[in-house]
């Protein structure tokens, strides 16, 4: 139990990234060649990491998921799509900045892309919302998943969120019904639709725009009904014990794909996608034209029932009665 | 058989109703040391909210709303079905699914068993056909007495068959929710559970079959934010708490504001338009027989309607403007 965490186990490797960058630097500056020390120094690093990533424990899955560099939505969207026109608004009261959407080329495939979004300063946090959807996030993306099932264009979803926005406000209007709204309604387009979950899926909030044919999970991204924090709170008043709580309602990527709850892992670079954006963002825009590539072979009858039966086997239960009670 | 499966027998039986105050009651105790032992357990009850001491059979008689404040008790599922449909009338189906343990998460194997106990059903949805006021429908209610009518697995399953059900014999689906939401101990098993129901409802649409909600005491979380939101039509009894945020989280999205004093019950989700119409305890069965004619599903006889509604509902009386009108 003595391991330490991912984000101090980081502070290590930052160091031997500082002296890789310096001694790259000296070697540039001196016109000398330090290649083999570099190397050296490189696969040293590498192996830590190889050796500290093998064993994450749960809670370290849910650090990186919420890590302070992971890659947002807007991170992928230049990587991912060969052009993107965001458009705003639900047309019913306002735009959520903690949900963005907008028409995408991916692949040369026209595609709606929606995405839940956190900030990375404080300002950008405070109009992100911290990445907490409000029903008009909820409302824009039905608005825009609606509108693209009537022409049959395929629909992407980036999950990350916290959850779903708890104040007075979003009560007022509606959080549960907009969320509830898109559930059911999701279940129903005639367009296909892939989710990928980037960072954390966070319950009810993460649900609202994964109802989906295919669900994907980033291989350090996490998907969980409740903060592990709030388990711990509830089942024993401890929000200290997040870390048992992961472990315990099983969070992870390989988790969920293990319980057969969803469709591929994408795997990360060494390390994690915050230290390499653009290998991570061309194994997010492989899997997802190819699951798309899959389901536009589908008739809207077939995709609309196959998406039905697969929600309708989601959970485990035993049927008649269990001698063993 | 284990015994939470069994049928429970009715535990109030209807006969004794009538009798009100009966001379078995303290007051005529003449200050005997043994006249405490002579008061029958549980012959009064408190109300949970004012206090007020009532007699356990008036309690009960007032289908368990405290006669002086109005508050509505939590009730069993049995007790909401022997409320609410005509007598006799449910017919369980899907009784034996059964919670698996899938993440053999802590402690989970010994909540069911507590939760088997206590409400004497498998699980925390109880589903089955029923008529009200003389026209049937499928009815699906929650037991916030077993794990606080949480969303696993089970609940998931049973709601999808009652819709199917539902479907397949053209009847009205009409759903009671008492549930806290999604049911942790499932893990993301128990989040699927809100897709699941809600693309059941979905279902529901596309064939035509009216969705009724009822939302009791509480209705948060996972269960709000998925099937009790997407009724046809949604009524709530009065004072429910009905919300997105449970209780320790709306506390603290609630710091240094002013709220209004219902926020989080069922008056201020009507106020914002989320509930159709509050509707206290004994009128609930009448309305849900008026709004099953507006849909015209199922048999239809005016006379029977009239007079099976009446029986349903003890000292319930047709008062149409009576709540819920502004």
């Amino acid at each position: 139990m003595s391991r330490i965490n991912v984000l101090e186990f980081e502070k290590l490797v930052a160091e031997l990234d500082d002296t890789i960058a310096k001694a790259k630097q000296a070697a540039t500056r001196e016109n000398r060649n330090v290649l083999a020390d570099v190397t050296e120094l490189e696969e040293e690093r590498n192996q830590l990491l190889r050796d500290f990533f093998v064993g994450l424990t749960p809670w370290d899955e849910v650090l990186l998921a919420r890590h302070a560099s992971r890659p947002y939505t807007l991170d992928y969207v230049p990587l991912i799509t060969e052009d993107f026109l965001e458009v705003h608004g639900d047309r019913l009261f306002g735009d959520d900045g903690a949900l963005i959407g907008g028409f995408a080329q991916m692949g040369g495939q026209p595609t709606l892309l929606i995405g839940q979004q956190k900030g990375r300063d404080l300002k950008e946090r405070q109009k992100r919302n911290f990445g907490y959807v409000r029903p008009e996030g909820y409302r824009k993306a039905l608005r825009l998943m609606q509108m693209s099932s009537k022409f049959r264009r395929p629909i992407v979803t980036l999950v990350d969120t916290p959850g779903a926005d708890p104040n007075v406000a979003s009560e007022e209007r509606g959080i549960s019904e907009s969320i509830a709204r898109n559930l059911r309604e999701m279940s129903v387009l005639s367009s296909p639709i892939v989710s990928v979950v980037i960072g954390e899926g966070g319950s009810g909030g993460a649900l609202g725009i994964a109802v989906a044919d295919r669900v994907l999970m980033l291989e350090h991204s996490i998907y969980s009904v409740i903060a592990p924090e709030g388990c711990a709170s509830i089942l024993w008043r401890d929000p200290t014990r997040g870390a048992d709580a992961a472990k315990a309602m099983r969070v992870t990527a390989q988790d969920a794909l293990s319980l057969g709850l969803i469709d591929e892992v994408i795997p990360e670079p060494l390390g994690g996608a915050h230290r390499d954006l653009e290998t991570t963002a061309a194994a997010i825009k492989e899997a997802v034209t190819r699951h798309v590539r899959e389901l536009n072979t589908l008739s809207v009858a077939k995709l609309r029932t196959l998406r039905y039966e697969k929600l309708r086997a989601l959970g485990r239960f035993s049927e008649g009665l269990d001698t063993t009670e | 058989m284990p015994d939470w499966f069994r049928r429970r027998s009715t535990h109030n039986d209807p006969g004794s109703k009538t009798s009100g105050p009966s001379p078995e009651t303290p007051v005529t105790s003449n200050g005997l040391p043994d006249a405490a032992a002579a008061v029958p357990e549980g012959a009064f009850t408190k109300c949970q909210k004012c206090n007020a001491i009532l007699y356990t059979k008036d309690f009960e008689r007032d289908l368990k709303v405290c006669s002086k404040c109005g508050h509505h008790h939590r009730i069993s599922a049995d007790e909401r079905i022997e409320y609410t449909v005509d007598e006799g009338s449910f017919s369980e189906i899907n009784a034996d699914l059964i919670a698996v343990d899938p993440l053999s998460f802590p402690e989970y194997a010994e909540k069911l068993a507590k939760g088997r106990k206590v409400s004497k059903h498998a699980d925390s949805l109880l589903t089955g056909t029923a008529a009200i006021g003389g026209q049937p429908c499928v009815l699906a209610v929650a037991d916030f007495a077993f794990m606080g009518g949480s969303m696993g697995s089970v609940f998931g399953e049973k709601f999808a068959r009652a819709t199917d059900h539902a479907i397949q014999e053209k009847l009205p689906l009409i759903v009671f929710c008492a549930s806290g939401g999604a049911r942790m101990q499932e893990g993301l098993f128990s989040l699927m559970q809100m897709a699941k129901t809600s693309a059941a409802v979905a279902q529901l649409a596309e064939s035509a079959v009216p969705y009724v909600v009822v939302l009791t005491d509480p209705t948060t979380g996972g269960a709000f934010a998925s099937f009790a939101s997407l009724g046809d039509v949604i009524f709530s009894e009065p004072g429910a708490y009905v919300a997105f945020a449970g209780t320790r989280v709306a506390q603290q999205a609630a710091q240094n504001k002013n709220l209004p004093t219902n926020y989080q019950l069922a008056e201020f989700q009507q106020e914002h338009g989320m509930v159709d119409k509050i509707v206290p305890r004994r009128e609930l069965s009448i309305t849900l027989a008026r709004t099953l004619t507006f849909f015209g599903v199922g048999s239809k006889s005016a006379a029977a309607d009239q007079a099976g509604t009446e029986a349903a509902t003890p000292g319930s009386q047709i008062s149409p403007n009576q709540n819920g009108t502004q």
